[in-house]
C-alpha cells in the first residue's frame, strides 16, 4: 500500500459515490475502513510504553522521526487473543492530521462499496458502539461492518485526542 | 529586456517592511530639540528607498505618501523645519499607514485612499504651517529630479566630488535613488534603462552595462540598497550591503553638498553578505540534521560490532562523522536563533503610545537585545511580553501624583532585559512602580473562592495572579483589567517549557521573570534505564548521581527520603511513576539522580546509567497527547522510542512540601 495508491482512492472516493473499503479482521468479524485514511500497514515492532496509559494503548513507535501511538483493537473491544509476533499487523492511519496505528488481527482485501450497497449498522453483535459504524455492505464472501475509524480514533473511548476533539464528538 | 517585475516584488514587500520598522526605531528616540543629522539621514534614506522601489513596481499609494513625508524629512535635516513632538506624532502614523498599504498590496487586497489621502493631508499640514509653503510637496512623485538625492547621473558629469566620494570608498547609492525615477524606467519599458543616462560616469557605467548585457535579469532592483565604487572586476561588488560603521565623518560634514548627499545615501544597514533564507527551509534541515544525529548513532552502534581491521578503520570513519555531524548541528541550531531584540523592538512604540493614552511619563530601558533565542521561541514570546509589559505600564508605574506623593521620580522606569545564564535564558520585565498588593490580591483570591492560607508566603501569593479570570484592576479599561491575560502569559511560557517568577517589594515595583530553555529542538540528557525501558533526564536539572548507602535513606510516614548534601531529599521511583510492571529493588541497590527545578529537589531512583547523550527532543503530543511526568520523547541510536523526564511535574508538590516540613 503506497501513497499514490491511496491518493488514488480519495480521487475514487470523490468521483462517484464509489467508496474503496479496506477489510481487517477483528476476532471472527470482518471490518471495513476508508483507504483514504491509511497511510501504510507494517508489522508489529516493539513499543516504547506510556505511564498511566489504557491497556489497548500499547506505547508509542518511530515512524521514521514521528512519534506514533499504537492501539489495539483486539484489546479495547477483547475481541481476541492479543498475541504480537511478525504476523501481528499495524495499520497506520492518518487522522485528523495525525498518526495513529491500530492493531487488528488480519488485513484481507481492498473492496468497492457504493452508496446505495451500503445498509443501516445491526444494532448488537457489533463489537463497536453503532454510532462508530457507517453501515453493512455485503461483499462475496459475508457482511462487512464498515467503521468510521476517524470517529473511532477521536473518540473519548479511545481518548488519545485532547479535550477539543472531544468536544466537537459531542456535537457530532 | 523584459523583466518579471513579480519576482522582486517579495523582496520589495520584506525590504520596506524593515525601512518601516527602521524609521520607527528612529523616530522613538530622535531628539526634537536637537536631531542627530545621521538619524534623520536614515529615516529619510528609508522613506526614500520604499519611494523608489514602489515607483518602479507602480505602487502608487506608497509613493505619494513617502513623497511628503520625505519633502519634511529633507527640510528637517536641512534645518528649515523644527521637528517638534507633533510632527513626529504625524510622521510616525504615516510609518503605520505605509504599513497598511505594504500589507494591503502584499495581500493584493483594496487599498484605503481615504486613509492614505488623511495621511496626506496630516503632513501636508506640516508643510504648510511652515512660513514658506514648499512647492515640492504638490510635486508629484514624476517630477522628483529637483530631489537632491536624486538625478546623481543627470548631474554627475559635472561634479568632481565624485573622485573624493570614490576616495572615501563610500558607497553611491545610485542604485538606491535609481528606482525613484519612474519616469525614466517606464519610458524604456524596462527597469534598467537609466542607466543609460550615465554617460559621465565611465567606471561605473560600463561595469554595470556589462553586467546588464551578461545576465541582465539580476535584480538590481532586489537589492536597491547601497552600492560600492568599483571597478570592472568586482562586478558584483554592488549587491553588498554596506556595514553601518562605513560612515565616516567627512560624509556627516558634507551631507550638504549635493553629490556628497548621494554619497551619504545607501541605507546602512546589515551585515555584508546575509541572504534571506525561509524559515521551513532552516526548519527542514534542523529536522534533517536530527534523523542524521539519529543514523549516526545507529552506525556507530553497528561499527562496534565489526571485528578486525575493517572493524578499526570503520570506527575511525564514523568518529570523524560524528564529529563533522556534530558541527552541522552546531551550525544549523545557530541559523535558527535570532536576536531577542526582534520582539523588543516594538516594545519602545508600544510604550511610548500606551504611556500617553494612560497619561504617564515612562522611560523604557532595553537591555541585552542581542541575547540569541531560537526562533520559534521567539515568535511565541511576542504575545507574552507584549501583555507583562502593558500590565506594567497599566498597573505597575503609579499615576503621576501617586509618585510625587510618594517621592519617586516623575518618569517611571521600565526595564526590559534579555540575560544568557547557563543553558537558560532569563527575559526581565522590572518597573519601579507601587509593586503588587498582597492584600489585594488574597481579597481577590478568596472573593474568587480560591482555597487560601492567608499566611502563605509572598512568593505563593504572587503566583495566585496567574489563575484564570484574576484582575485586582478596579476598573476595566482599554489597557487591561479583564483578567483574562495573566494565566495565558503563563500558559504560552509553559508551553515553550518556560516558567515565570515574580518578585515584588511594596512601594519599590515589582519584577517577572521568563525562564527559557537555550533551544526547543534539542537538549543534553543522562540516559537512565529501568527495567529494559530508557528514559531521559535533562542534564540541566541533574546536581549529582549517587548510589546511596544504607544510613542515608529515611522512611517518613509512607515516603522514602535521602539524606545527602546536609539536607532531606524526597525521593521518586521511576519504576513506580513509570508504572514498570517488575520486583521492587531495594533503593540501596538502585542508583538516585538528584534534581532540581525552581525550587523543587528531589531524587529519581532509577535502575541504571547509561550515559550522556545529546537528544533531539520529538513532540508527544504531535500524534498522541501530553502525558503527565513526561516532557517529549527522543529517538535512540537504536531507533527505538524514549521518554523525556519533565523534571517539573515528575513529583507532586505534597510530597515537596512534606520535606519541607522535615
Amino acid at each position: 500500500m503506497n501513497t499514490v495508491s491511496s491518493q488514488d482512492a480519495a480521487l475514487a472516493a470523490t468521483v462517484g459515490a464509489n467508496k474503496e473499503y479496506l477489510t481487517f479482521m477483528l476476532g471472527e468479524e470482518q471490518y471495513g475502513l476508508a483507504i483514504i485514511q491509511v497511510k501504510e500497514i507494517r508489522g508489529y515492532e516493539p513499543v516504547t510504553k506510556i505511564a498511566n496509559a489504557p491497556d489497548f494503548i500499547k506505547g508509542v513507535i518511530n515512524l521514521r522521526g514521528d512519534i506514533v501511538p499504537i492501539v489495539d483493537l483486539r484489546v479495547k473491544f477483547n475481541v481476541s487473543e492479543a498475541t504480537y509476533n511478525e504476523f501481528t499487523i499495524v495499520i497506520m492511519l492518518n487522522v485528523q492530521d495525525r498518526i495513529v496505528g491500530i492493531v487488528v488481527d488480519s488485513v484481507s482485501d481492498v473492496i468497492n462499496v457504493t452508496e446505495d450497497e451500503i445498509h443501516p449498522p445491526p444494532e448488537f453483535g457489533v463489537a463497536f458502539d453503532s454510532r462508530y459504524l457507517d453501515g453493512l455492505a455485503s461483499v462475496d464472501d459475508g457482511l462487512v461492518i464498515l467503521v468510521n475509524i476517524e470517529r473511532l480514533i477521536t473518540s473519548r473511548e479511545i481518548g488519545i485526542f485532547d479535550s477539543m476533539n472531544q468536544q466537537n464528538e459531542g456535537s457530532v | 529586456m523584459s523583466v518579471d517585475m513579480n519576482q522582486f516584488h517579495n523582496v520589495f514587500f520584506e525590504e520596506s517592511q524593515e525601512h518601516l520598522q527602521t524609521m520607527e526605531e528612529l523616530l522613538l528616540n530622535i531628539s526634537t530639540d536637537d536631531p542627530d543629522p545621521e538619524d534623520l539621514n536614515s529615516i529619510f534614506r528609508a522613506a526614500h528607498s520604499i519611494k523608489g522601489g514602489s515607483g518602479i513596481f507602480g505602487f502608487d499609494a506608497l509613493t505619494g505618501l513617502t513623497h511628503v513625508m520625505e519633502t519634511i524629512l529633507d527640510k528637517a535635516r536641512n534645518h528649515e523645519l523644527d521637528l517638534t513632538t507633533d510632527i513626529v506624532d504625524v510622521l510616525l502614523a504615516t510609518t503605520d499607514t505605509l504599513g497598511d498599504i505594504l500589507r494591503a498590496y502584499q495581500d493584493e487586497t483594496e487599498i484605503d485612499w481615504q486613509q492614505i489621502e488623511e495621511g496626506k493631508a496630516a503632513l501636508e499640514a506640516i508643510l504648510t504651517s511652515e512660513q514658506e509653503p514648499s512647492a515640492k510637496a504638490e510635486s508629484s512623485p514624476a517630477f522628483d529630479n529637483d530631489d537632491d538625492g536624486f538625478g546623481f547621473f543627470d548631474d554627475a558629469p559635472g561634479q568632481p566630488q565624485q573622485d573624493s566620494a570614490d576616495d572615501e570608498d563610500d558607497g553611491f547609492g545610485f542604485f538606491d535613488d535609481a528606482p525613484g525615477q519612474p519616469v525614466a524606467a517606464e519610458e524604456e519599458d524596462d527597469g534598467f534603462g537609466f542607466f543609460d543616462d550615465a554617460p559621465g560616469q565611465p567606471v561605473a557605467a560600463d561595469s554595470i552595462e556589462s553586467h546588464n548585457d551578461s545576465d541582465g535579469k539580476f535584480g538590481f532592483f532586489s537589492e536597491p540598497k547601497p552600492a560600492q565604487p568599483l571597478k570592472d572586476e568586482e562586478a558584483f561588488g554592488f549587491f553588498e550591503q554596506e556595514k553601518p560603521e562605513n560612515k565616516s565623518p567627512a560624509r556627516t560634514a558634507a551631507a550638504k553638498k549635493p553629490a556628497a548627499k548621494a554619497a551619504a545615501k545607501p541605507a546602512a544597514k546589515g551585515d555584508a553578505g546575509s541572504i534571506r533564507v525561509e524559515t521551513n527551509k532552516i526548519d527542514t534541515v534542523v529536522n534533517l540534521v536530527g534523523e542524521m544525529v539519529i543514523t549516526q548513532s545507529i552506525l556507530s552502534m553497528i561499527g562496534e560490532d565489526v571485528d578486525g581491521n575493517t572493524g578499526e578503520k570503520l570506527t575511525g570513519a564514523i568518529d570523524e562523522l560524528s564529529r563533522n555531524i556534530r558541527e552541522i548541528q552546531e551550525a544549523v541550531m545557530s541559523m535558527r536563533m535570532i536576536p531577542v531584540s526582534f520582539v523588543f523592538n516594538r516594545f519602545p512604540r508600544l510604550v511610548r503610545d500606551l504611556a500617553k493614552t494612560l497619561d504617564k511619563k515612562i522611560e523604557l530601558i532595553i537591555e541585552g537585545g542581542e541575547t540569541e533565542v531560537d526562533k520559534s521561541m521567539i515568535e511565541k514570546l511576542a504575545d507574552p511580553l507584549t501583555h507583562l509589559v502593558r500590565n506594567s505600564l497599566d498597573h505597575g508605574i503609579e499615576p503621576l501624583e501617586k509618585r510625587l506623593a510618594a517621592g519617586k521620580p516623575e518618569i517611571g522606569t521600565i526595564v526590559l532585559k534579555a540575560e544568557q545564564r547557563g543553558g537558560n535564558i532569563l527575559i526581565s520585565i522590572k518597573d519601579d512602580g507601587g509593586g503588587l498588593n498582597r492584600e489585594k490580591i488574597l481579597d481577590k483570591a478568596i472573593s474568587n473562592g480560591m482555597d487560601i492560607d492567608p499566611k502563605m508566603p509572598d512568593e505563593e501569593v504572587w503566583q495566585l495572579i496567574f489563575a484564570p479570570g484574576f484582575s485586582t484592576a478596579d476598573a476595566v479599561t482599554d489597557v487591561s483589567g479583564r483578567g483574562v491575560g495573566m494565566d495565558v502569559v503563563r500558559r504560552n511560557i509553559e508551553a515553550i517549557q518556560g516558567g515565570i517568577d515574580i518578585v515584588s517589594v511594596g512601594g519599590q515595583g515589582s519584577t517577572f521573570t521568563i525562564k527559557l530553555p537555550l533551544t526547543l529542538a534539542i537538549i543534553d540528557g543522562m540516559c537512565v534505564s529501568v527495567e529494559n525501558e530508557t528514559y531521559i533526564i535533562p542534564l540541566l536539572n541533574i546536581i549529582e548521581s549517587l548510589q546511596p548507602r544504607a544510613d542515608q535513606i529515611k522512611t517518613l510516614a509512607n515516603d522514602t527520603m535521602l539524606w545527602s548534601r546536609d539536607q532531606y531529599w524526597p525521593l521518586v521511583s521511576l519504576r513506580e511513576t513509570m508504572q514498570i510492571n517488575a520486583t521492587d529493588k531495594r533503593v540501596e541497590d538502585s542508583i538516585i539522580v538528584l534534581v532540581e527545578i525552581g525550587k523543587k529537589r528531589y531524587g529519581i531512583i532509577v535502575d541504571q546509567l547509561l550515559g550522556k547523550q545529546q537528544v533531539v527532543i520529538k513532540s508527544l503530543e504531535r500524534h498522541y497527547k501530553k502525558v503527565d511526568g513526561i516532557s517529549g520523547a527522543t529517538i535512540m541510536g537504536d531507533g527505538k522510542v524514549a521518554m523525556i523526564i519533565d523534571v517539573d511535574n515528575l513529583i507532586k508538590n505534597e510530597q515537596i512540601n512534606q520535606v519541607g516540613l522535615a
